[in-house]
Protein backbone atom coordinates (compact mmCIF):
# COMPACT_ATOMS: atom_id res chain seq x y z
CA UNK A 1 0.00 0.00 0.00
CA UNK A 2 1.55 3.47 -1.21
CA UNK A 3 0.78 6.64 -1.76
CA UNK A 4 -2.27 8.43 0.08
CA UNK A 5 -3.74 5.01 2.13
CA UNK A 6 0.08 5.13 3.91
CA UNK A 7 -1.11 7.09 6.39
CA UNK A 8 -3.15 6.70 9.20
CA UNK A 9 -5.46 9.57 8.19
CA UNK A 10 -6.06 8.68 5.24
CA UNK A 11 -6.99 5.10 6.08
CA UNK A 12 -9.73 6.48 8.48
CA UNK A 13 -10.82 8.58 5.44
CA UNK A 14 -10.60 5.66 2.87
CA UNK A 15 -12.95 3.40 5.31
CA UNK A 16 -15.33 5.95 5.76
CA UNK A 17 -16.22 6.93 2.24
CA UNK A 18 -16.71 3.33 1.87
CA UNK A 19 -18.64 3.26 4.58
CA UNK A 20 -21.10 5.97 3.65
CA UNK A 21 -21.24 4.08 0.08
CA UNK A 22 -22.26 1.34 1.86
CA UNK A 23 -24.97 2.73 3.77
CA UNK A 24 -25.95 4.52 1.18
CA UNK A 25 -26.49 0.69 -0.74
CA UNK A 26 -28.15 -0.88 2.65
CA UNK A 27 -30.47 2.01 2.47
CA UNK A 28 -31.73 1.18 -1.36
CA UNK A 29 -31.39 -2.23 -0.79
CA UNK A 30 -34.01 -1.67 1.81
CA UNK A 31 -36.29 0.38 -0.35
CA UNK A 32 -36.30 -2.14 -2.97
CA UNK A 33 -37.03 -5.24 -0.53
CA UNK A 34 -39.46 -3.47 1.38
CA UNK A 35 -41.87 -3.11 -2.20
CA UNK A 36 -42.12 -6.93 -1.42
CA UNK A 37 -44.50 -6.41 1.38
CA UNK A 38 -46.42 -4.47 -0.19
CA UNK A 39 -46.80 -5.39 -3.41
CA UNK A 40 -45.59 -8.26 -5.62
CA UNK A 41 -45.64 -6.63 -9.01
CA UNK A 42 -43.44 -4.13 -7.87
CA UNK A 43 -40.78 -5.77 -6.35
CA UNK A 44 -41.28 -8.10 -9.72
CA UNK A 45 -40.75 -5.11 -11.99
CA UNK A 46 -37.77 -3.28 -9.47
CA UNK A 47 -35.88 -6.62 -9.48
CA UNK A 48 -36.09 -7.01 -12.93
CA UNK A 49 -35.20 -3.56 -13.77
CA UNK A 50 -32.28 -3.96 -11.51
CA UNK A 51 -31.62 -7.24 -12.48
CA UNK A 52 -31.30 -6.44 -16.62
CA UNK A 53 -30.19 -2.92 -16.84
CA UNK A 54 -27.04 -2.65 -17.57
CA UNK A 55 -25.53 0.28 -16.06
CA UNK A 56 -26.52 -1.61 -12.54
CA UNK A 57 -24.76 -5.07 -13.55
CA UNK A 58 -21.85 -3.95 -15.17
CA UNK A 59 -20.93 -0.18 -14.06
CA UNK A 60 -23.08 -0.38 -10.39
CA UNK A 61 -22.94 -3.98 -9.26
CA UNK A 62 -18.71 -4.05 -9.49
CA UNK A 63 -18.31 -0.57 -7.80
CA UNK A 64 -20.29 -2.44 -5.14
CA UNK A 65 -18.41 -5.20 -4.93
CA UNK A 66 -15.17 -3.52 -5.03
CA UNK A 67 -16.66 -0.65 -1.68
CA UNK A 68 -17.54 -4.17 0.38
CA UNK A 69 -14.06 -5.89 -0.81
CA UNK A 70 -12.16 -2.75 0.23
CA UNK A 71 -14.14 -1.86 3.51
CA UNK A 72 -13.64 -5.52 4.61
CA UNK A 73 -10.13 -5.61 3.70
CA UNK A 74 -9.01 -1.99 5.36
CA UNK A 75 -11.02 -2.91 8.01
CA UNK A 76 -8.34 -6.15 8.57
CA UNK A 77 -5.75 -4.27 7.75
CA UNK A 78 -6.17 -1.61 10.75
CA UNK A 79 -6.79 -4.72 13.00
CA UNK A 80 -3.85 -6.21 12.19
CA UNK A 81 -2.18 -3.21 12.80
CA UNK A 82 -3.30 -1.77 15.60
CA UNK A 83 -2.33 -5.13 17.07
CA UNK A 84 1.29 -4.84 16.33
CA UNK A 85 0.53 -1.17 18.14
CA UNK A 86 -0.66 -2.40 21.08
CA UNK A 87 2.00 -3.20 23.59
CA UNK A 88 1.86 -5.92 26.38
CA UNK A 89 -1.93 -6.58 27.36
CA UNK A 90 -3.35 -4.78 30.74
CA UNK A 91 -3.70 -6.94 33.93
CA UNK A 92 -6.95 -5.43 34.44
CA UNK A 93 -8.49 -2.96 31.55
CA UNK A 94 -11.94 -1.18 32.39
CA UNK A 95 -13.24 -0.77 28.78
CA UNK A 96 -16.70 -0.10 29.77
CA UNK A 97 -15.92 2.86 31.63
CA UNK A 98 -14.55 4.79 28.81
CA UNK A 99 -16.08 3.29 25.39
CA UNK A 100 -19.19 1.52 24.10
CA UNK A 101 -18.72 -2.20 23.71
CA UNK A 102 -20.17 -2.03 20.35
CA UNK A 103 -16.86 0.80 19.40
CA UNK A 104 -14.43 -1.63 20.57
CA UNK A 105 -15.88 -4.75 18.94
CA UNK A 106 -16.37 -3.28 14.99
CA UNK A 107 -13.54 -6.51 13.71
CA UNK A 108 -16.12 -9.12 15.59
CA UNK A 109 -19.42 -7.44 14.69
CA UNK A 110 -17.88 -7.02 10.63
CA UNK A 111 -16.80 -10.52 10.74
CA UNK A 112 -19.87 -11.69 11.14
CA UNK A 113 -21.39 -9.30 8.86
CA UNK A 114 -18.81 -11.22 6.37
CA UNK A 115 -19.72 -14.85 7.10
CA UNK A 116 -23.84 -13.35 6.32
CA UNK A 117 -22.53 -11.17 3.40
CA UNK A 118 -20.58 -15.07 2.27
CA UNK A 119 -24.09 -16.73 3.20
CA UNK A 120 -25.85 -14.41 1.35
CA UNK A 121 -24.60 -14.48 -1.76
CA UNK A 122 -24.96 -17.60 -1.47
CA UNK A 123 -28.59 -17.79 -1.48
CA UNK A 124 -29.72 -14.95 -3.86
CA UNK A 125 -26.69 -13.52 -5.50
CA UNK A 126 -24.53 -16.87 -6.72
CA UNK A 127 -27.98 -18.09 -8.09
CA UNK A 128 -28.30 -14.85 -9.99
CA UNK A 129 -24.97 -14.99 -11.29
CA UNK A 130 -25.69 -18.35 -12.56
CA UNK A 131 -28.96 -17.45 -14.43
CA UNK A 132 -27.63 -14.84 -16.14
CA UNK A 133 -24.12 -15.03 -16.95
CA UNK A 134 -23.23 -18.97 -17.30
CA UNK A 135 -26.92 -20.05 -18.36
CA UNK A 136 -27.64 -16.86 -19.93
CA UNK A 137 -31.07 -16.20 -19.04
CA UNK A 138 -32.03 -12.65 -18.74
CA UNK A 139 -35.50 -12.63 -18.83
CA UNK A 140 -36.45 -13.22 -15.06
CA UNK A 141 -39.08 -15.46 -16.44
CA UNK A 142 -40.33 -18.79 -14.74
CA UNK A 143 -43.12 -20.39 -15.77
CA UNK A 144 -44.34 -17.45 -17.84
CA UNK A 145 -44.15 -14.80 -15.08
CA UNK A 146 -41.38 -12.55 -13.16
CA UNK A 147 -39.94 -14.97 -10.64
CA UNK A 148 -37.91 -12.75 -7.86
CA UNK A 149 -41.26 -12.57 -5.72
CA UNK A 150 -41.76 -16.32 -5.29
CA UNK A 151 -37.43 -17.03 -4.84
CA UNK A 152 -37.81 -14.52 -2.44
CA UNK A 153 -40.65 -16.45 -0.78
CA UNK A 154 -38.98 -19.66 -1.15
CA UNK A 155 -36.25 -18.17 0.62
CA UNK A 156 -37.43 -17.72 3.77
CA UNK A 157 -39.72 -20.70 4.64
CA UNK A 158 -36.99 -22.34 6.85
CA UNK A 159 -37.22 -20.78 9.95
CA UNK A 160 -33.51 -21.31 10.35
CA UNK A 161 -32.70 -19.18 7.51
CA UNK A 162 -35.20 -16.19 9.07
CA UNK A 163 -33.50 -16.84 12.40
CA UNK A 164 -29.92 -16.61 10.89
CA UNK A 165 -30.95 -13.45 9.27
CA UNK A 166 -32.33 -11.75 12.04
CA UNK A 167 -28.87 -12.65 14.23
CA UNK A 168 -27.17 -10.96 11.52
CA UNK A 169 -28.81 -8.22 11.42
CA UNK A 170 -28.40 -7.93 14.55
CA UNK A 171 -24.77 -7.66 14.05
CA UNK A 172 -25.38 -5.00 11.68
CA UNK A 173 -27.54 -2.77 14.20
CA UNK A 174 -24.36 -3.11 16.55
CA UNK A 175 -22.04 -2.52 13.53
CA UNK A 176 -23.81 0.72 12.49
CA UNK A 177 -24.71 2.19 16.03
CA UNK A 178 -20.72 2.70 16.14
CA UNK A 179 -19.99 2.86 12.31
CA UNK A 180 -22.55 5.73 11.10
CA UNK A 181 -21.06 8.62 13.31
CA UNK A 182 -17.64 7.14 13.33
CA UNK A 183 -17.43 7.74 9.66
CA UNK A 184 -18.38 11.31 10.04
CA UNK A 185 -16.10 11.73 12.48
CA UNK A 186 -13.39 10.43 10.24
CA UNK A 187 -14.19 12.88 7.67
CA UNK A 188 -13.49 15.79 10.00
CA UNK A 189 -17.44 16.50 10.80
CA UNK A 190 -17.95 17.29 14.74
CA UNK A 191 -20.07 20.04 15.12
CA UNK A 192 -23.05 21.75 16.15
CA UNK A 193 -25.13 19.41 14.08
CA UNK A 194 -22.90 16.36 15.41
CA UNK A 195 -25.36 15.46 18.33
CA UNK A 196 -28.50 15.52 15.80
CA UNK A 197 -26.14 13.28 13.65
CA UNK A 198 -26.01 11.13 16.52
CA UNK A 199 -29.52 10.54 16.74
CA UNK A 200 -30.36 10.30 13.27
CA UNK A 201 -27.31 7.36 12.99
CA UNK A 202 -29.03 5.41 16.31
CA UNK A 203 -32.39 6.09 13.95
CA UNK A 204 -30.88 4.54 11.00
CA UNK A 205 -28.50 1.70 13.04
CA UNK A 206 -32.27 0.36 14.65
CA UNK A 207 -34.69 0.63 11.96
CA UNK A 208 -33.02 -0.42 8.58
CA UNK A 209 -31.80 -3.33 10.20
CA UNK A 210 -35.02 -4.00 12.36
CA UNK A 211 -37.19 -3.31 8.88
CA UNK A 212 -34.91 -6.09 7.07
CA UNK A 213 -35.92 -8.80 10.19
CA UNK A 214 -39.31 -7.56 9.49
CA UNK A 215 -39.09 -8.37 5.54
CA UNK A 216 -37.36 -11.84 6.33
CA UNK A 217 -39.96 -12.39 9.43
CA UNK A 218 -43.01 -10.89 6.68
CA UNK A 219 -42.25 -13.35 4.07
CA UNK A 220 -42.24 -16.93 6.64
CA UNK A 221 -45.18 -15.92 7.65
CA UNK A 222 -46.99 -14.92 4.29
CA UNK A 223 -45.61 -17.82 2.20
CA UNK A 224 -48.91 -19.53 0.79
CA UNK B 1 -6.85 1.98 55.04
CA UNK B 2 -4.80 -1.32 54.39
CA UNK B 3 -4.87 -1.91 50.89
CA UNK B 4 -3.34 -5.32 48.47
CA UNK B 5 -1.32 -3.69 45.27
CA UNK B 6 -0.55 -5.34 42.02
CA UNK B 7 2.09 -3.83 40.63
CA UNK B 8 3.99 -4.53 37.14
CA UNK B 9 7.47 -4.89 38.69
CA UNK B 10 10.11 -5.39 35.30
CA UNK B 11 13.83 -4.63 36.16
CA UNK B 12 14.59 -3.01 32.71
CA UNK B 13 13.82 -2.38 29.31
CA UNK B 14 14.54 -5.91 28.20
CA UNK B 15 13.39 -7.42 31.31
CA UNK B 16 10.00 -9.61 30.85
CA UNK B 17 8.48 -8.01 34.14
CA UNK B 18 5.55 -9.23 36.28
CA UNK B 19 2.79 -8.19 38.30
CA UNK B 20 4.19 -8.71 41.83
CA UNK B 21 1.27 -8.51 45.09
CA UNK B 22 2.18 -5.92 48.25
CA UNK B 23 0.54 -5.12 50.83
CA UNK B 24 -0.09 -1.55 52.36
CA UNK B 25 -1.41 -0.71 55.53
CA UNK B 26 -2.72 2.62 57.78
CA UNK B 27 -2.93 4.79 54.35
CA UNK B 28 -4.78 7.83 55.37
CA UNK B 29 -7.56 8.60 52.49
CA UNK B 30 -6.21 11.77 52.15
CA UNK B 31 -3.09 10.88 50.81
CA UNK B 32 -2.75 10.92 47.39
CA UNK B 33 -2.07 8.13 45.43
CA UNK B 34 1.25 9.12 44.68
CA UNK B 35 1.97 9.56 48.19
CA UNK B 36 0.01 6.08 48.89
CA UNK B 37 3.18 4.98 46.46
CA UNK B 38 6.24 6.90 48.28
CA UNK B 39 4.70 4.85 51.61
CA UNK B 40 5.06 1.60 49.92
CA UNK B 41 8.53 2.61 48.80
CA UNK B 42 9.46 3.85 52.33
CA UNK B 43 8.46 0.34 53.34
CA UNK B 44 10.24 -1.91 50.35
CA UNK B 45 13.79 0.18 51.18
CA UNK B 46 13.26 -0.45 55.27
CA UNK B 47 13.04 -3.89 54.37
CA UNK B 48 16.04 -3.86 51.46
CA UNK B 49 13.84 -4.90 48.47
CA UNK B 50 14.28 -2.11 45.23
CA UNK B 51 11.65 0.48 45.51
CA UNK B 52 8.99 0.55 42.46
CA UNK B 53 10.07 3.09 39.99
CA UNK B 54 7.29 5.38 38.96
CA UNK B 55 7.26 8.86 36.92
CA UNK B 56 6.04 12.23 38.75
CA UNK B 57 7.19 15.67 38.81
CA UNK B 58 4.70 18.61 39.61
CA UNK B 59 2.26 16.40 41.41
CA UNK B 60 -0.17 19.27 41.13
CA UNK B 61 -1.57 17.87 37.52
CA UNK B 62 0.18 20.39 34.44
CA UNK B 63 2.89 18.95 33.74
CA UNK B 64 2.31 15.51 32.09
CA UNK B 65 4.91 13.57 33.88
CA UNK B 66 2.60 10.97 36.31
CA UNK B 67 1.06 8.34 34.35
CA UNK B 68 -0.23 4.89 35.85
CA UNK B 69 -3.02 2.85 34.98
CA UNK B 70 -5.00 1.96 37.59
CA UNK B 71 -7.65 -0.76 38.17
CA UNK B 72 -7.60 -0.51 34.37
CA UNK B 73 -8.22 2.98 33.54
CA UNK B 74 -5.53 5.56 32.92
CA UNK B 75 -4.86 8.14 35.75
CA UNK B 76 -7.48 5.74 37.87
CA UNK B 77 -11.33 5.95 37.89
CA UNK B 78 -12.02 9.83 38.24
CA UNK B 79 -12.28 12.19 36.03
CA UNK B 80 -10.24 14.91 34.37
CA UNK B 81 -7.29 14.42 36.89
CA UNK B 82 -3.94 13.13 36.69
CA UNK B 83 -2.35 10.34 38.46
CA UNK B 84 -0.87 13.03 41.44
CA UNK B 85 -4.85 14.39 41.64
CA UNK B 86 -6.12 11.28 42.37
CA UNK B 87 -6.84 10.80 46.09
CA UNK B 88 -7.21 7.36 48.51
CA UNK B 89 -10.37 8.56 49.02
CA UNK B 90 -11.64 7.10 45.95
CA UNK B 91 -10.35 3.21 47.22
CA UNK B 92 -12.15 1.25 49.64
CA UNK B 93 -10.36 -0.35 53.01
CA UNK B 94 -9.74 -3.75 51.84
CA UNK B 95 -9.73 -3.13 48.02
CA UNK B 96 -7.23 -4.32 45.59
CA UNK B 97 -5.47 -2.27 43.25
CA UNK B 98 -4.28 -2.93 40.15
CA UNK B 99 -1.09 -0.37 39.12
CA UNK B 100 0.05 -0.98 35.71
CA UNK B 101 2.85 0.79 33.44
CA UNK B 102 0.71 2.56 30.13
CA UNK B 103 0.77 0.26 27.75
CA UNK B 104 1.88 0.69 23.97
CA UNK B 105 4.46 -0.34 21.09
CA UNK B 106 5.68 3.17 21.25
CA UNK B 107 5.47 3.64 24.64
CA UNK B 108 8.16 1.09 25.87
CA UNK B 109 8.67 0.15 29.50
CA UNK B 110 12.10 1.48 30.86
CA UNK B 111 11.58 -0.06 34.66
CA UNK B 112 8.78 -0.70 36.26
CA UNK B 113 5.90 1.74 35.80
CA UNK B 114 8.34 4.21 33.47
CA UNK B 115 7.78 4.09 30.16
CA UNK B 116 9.37 6.10 27.56
CA UNK B 117 7.23 8.98 25.86
CA UNK B 118 9.82 10.60 24.12
CA UNK B 119 7.64 9.32 20.79
CA UNK B 120 5.53 12.36 21.36
CA UNK B 121 8.67 14.99 21.91
CA UNK B 122 9.34 13.62 18.46
CA UNK B 123 5.83 14.27 17.31
CA UNK B 124 6.28 17.62 18.99
CA UNK B 125 9.59 18.43 17.24
CA UNK B 126 8.41 17.36 13.49
CA UNK B 127 5.41 20.48 13.65
CA UNK B 128 4.14 21.45 17.60
CA UNK B 129 5.54 25.30 16.31
CA UNK B 130 5.40 28.21 15.23
CA UNK B 131 8.18 29.91 13.57
CA UNK B 132 8.30 33.06 14.40
CA UNK B 133 10.65 35.09 12.12
CA UNK B 134 11.61 38.42 12.78
CA UNK B 135 12.45 41.09 10.29
CA UNK B 136 12.51 44.15 11.87
CA UNK B 137 9.22 45.41 10.90
CA UNK B 138 7.05 42.65 12.95
CA UNK B 139 3.49 43.09 13.30
CA UNK B 140 2.68 43.42 17.27
CA UNK B 141 0.67 40.40 18.21
CA UNK B 142 -2.19 42.48 19.44
CA UNK B 143 -3.25 43.71 15.86
CA UNK B 144 -4.34 40.63 14.59
CA UNK B 145 -7.80 40.19 16.09
CA UNK B 146 -8.63 36.55 17.00
CA UNK B 147 -12.56 35.53 17.68
CA UNK B 148 -13.41 34.76 21.71
CA UNK B 149 -15.00 31.24 20.44
CA UNK B 150 -11.83 30.27 18.46
CA UNK B 151 -9.36 31.47 21.50
CA UNK B 152 -11.24 29.69 24.09
CA UNK B 153 -10.98 26.73 21.68
CA UNK B 154 -7.36 27.33 20.87
CA UNK B 155 -6.30 27.71 24.80
CA UNK B 156 -8.51 24.19 25.44
CA UNK B 157 -6.41 22.30 22.65
CA UNK B 158 -3.44 24.21 24.46
CA UNK B 159 -4.02 22.57 27.97
CA UNK B 160 -2.99 18.90 26.43
CA UNK B 161 -0.15 18.26 28.93
CA UNK B 162 1.02 15.48 26.75
CA UNK B 163 0.74 12.64 29.46
CA UNK B 164 -0.69 9.66 27.14
CA UNK B 165 -3.18 8.62 28.85
CA UNK B 166 -5.30 9.09 25.68
CA UNK B 167 -2.48 6.55 23.98
CA UNK B 168 -2.79 3.94 26.97
CA UNK B 169 -6.32 3.83 26.80
CA UNK B 170 -6.96 3.55 23.33
CA UNK B 171 -7.72 -0.21 22.14
CA UNK B 172 -5.58 0.71 19.12
CA UNK B 173 -2.96 2.86 20.82
CA UNK B 174 -3.32 5.66 18.97
CA UNK B 175 -2.35 8.98 19.24
CA UNK B 176 -4.66 11.06 17.72
CA UNK B 177 -6.28 12.92 20.47
CA UNK B 178 -2.66 14.61 21.48
CA UNK B 179 -1.52 14.98 17.85
CA UNK B 180 -5.07 16.67 17.15
CA UNK B 181 -5.07 18.86 19.87
CA UNK B 182 -1.39 20.03 19.03
CA UNK B 183 -2.24 20.19 15.69
CA UNK B 184 -5.74 22.41 16.69
CA UNK B 185 -4.21 24.83 19.10
CA UNK B 186 -2.04 26.41 15.86
CA UNK B 187 -4.58 25.38 13.05
CA UNK B 188 -6.96 27.91 15.18
CA UNK B 189 -5.21 30.70 15.68
CA UNK B 190 -3.81 33.30 12.35
CA UNK B 191 0.10 32.47 13.56
CA UNK B 192 -0.71 29.29 12.73
CA UNK B 193 -1.64 29.35 9.78
CA UNK B 194 1.82 29.89 7.76
CA UNK B 195 2.81 26.33 8.54
CA UNK B 196 -0.43 24.50 8.88
CA UNK B 197 -0.55 22.03 5.76
CA UNK B 198 2.93 21.57 6.97
CA UNK B 199 2.67 20.91 10.35
CA UNK B 200 -0.61 18.27 10.19
CA UNK B 201 1.38 16.40 6.90
CA UNK B 202 4.93 16.14 9.89
CA UNK B 203 3.07 15.63 12.69
CA UNK B 204 0.89 12.48 11.88
CA UNK B 205 3.55 11.23 9.50
CA UNK B 206 5.62 11.18 12.46
CA UNK B 207 3.13 9.78 14.70
CA UNK B 208 2.86 7.05 12.01
CA UNK B 209 6.20 6.52 12.31
CA UNK B 210 6.69 5.84 15.74
CA UNK B 211 4.15 3.01 15.51
CA UNK B 212 1.01 4.32 16.90
CA UNK B 213 -1.84 2.81 15.97
CA UNK B 214 -5.25 4.54 13.73
CA UNK B 215 -8.14 5.83 15.26
CA UNK B 216 -11.80 4.12 15.51
CA UNK B 217 -13.03 6.64 17.22
CA UNK B 218 -14.23 4.16 20.23
CA UNK B 219 -14.07 7.78 21.97
CA UNK B 220 -12.12 6.31 25.20
CA UNK B 221 -9.04 8.97 24.87
CA UNK B 222 -11.71 12.10 25.70
CA UNK B 223 -13.11 10.05 28.49
CA UNK B 224 -10.00 9.26 30.08
CA UNK B 225 -8.14 12.81 29.10
CA UNK B 226 -7.09 14.44 32.56
CA UNK B 227 -7.54 17.54 30.84
CA UNK B 228 -10.99 17.02 29.09
CA UNK B 229 -9.50 17.54 24.95
CA UNK B 230 -12.31 16.94 22.79
CA UNK B 231 -13.09 14.12 20.12
CA UNK B 232 -13.38 18.06 17.67
CA UNK B 233 -9.57 18.16 17.90
CA UNK B 234 -9.46 14.58 16.00
CA UNK B 235 -11.35 15.95 13.89
CA UNK B 236 -10.12 19.41 12.99
CA UNK B 237 -6.95 17.49 12.49
CA UNK B 238 -8.56 14.76 9.87
CA UNK B 239 -9.94 18.49 8.34
CA UNK B 240 -6.47 20.07 8.41
CA UNK B 241 -5.09 16.92 7.03
CA UNK B 242 -7.74 16.78 4.12
CA UNK B 243 -6.82 20.26 3.30
CA UNK B 244 -2.96 19.89 3.48
CA UNK B 245 -3.42 16.69 1.12
CA UNK B 246 -5.88 18.55 -1.62
CA UNK B 247 -3.29 21.36 -1.44
CA UNK B 248 -0.36 18.88 -2.18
Amino acid sequence: MSGLLSSSIARKVSMALSAFFLMFFLLQHFAINITSVFSESAFNEISQFMGANPAVQFVLQPILIFGVVFHFVMGFILEIKNKKAQGVKYAMNNGNANSTWVSRNMIYSGLAILIFIIIHFIDFWFPEINTKFIQGDWSGMHNGELRFYHELQEKFVPFWRVALYSIAFVFLSLHLLHGFNSAFQSMGANNKYTNGLKTFGRWYAILIPAGFIFIAIFHHLTHS
Amino acid sequence: MNLTLKIWRQKNANDKGKMVDYKVTDISEHMSFLEMLDVLNEQLVNSGDEPVAFDHDCREGICGMCSLYINGEAHGPDREITTCQLHMRSFKDGDTIYIEPFRAAAFPVIKDLVVDRTSFDRIQQAGGYISVNTSGNTQDANSLPIAKADADEAMDAATCIGCGACVATCKNSSAMLFVGAKVSQYALLPQGQVEAADRVMNMVAQMDAEGFGNCTNTGACEVECPKGISLENIARMNREYLKATSKG
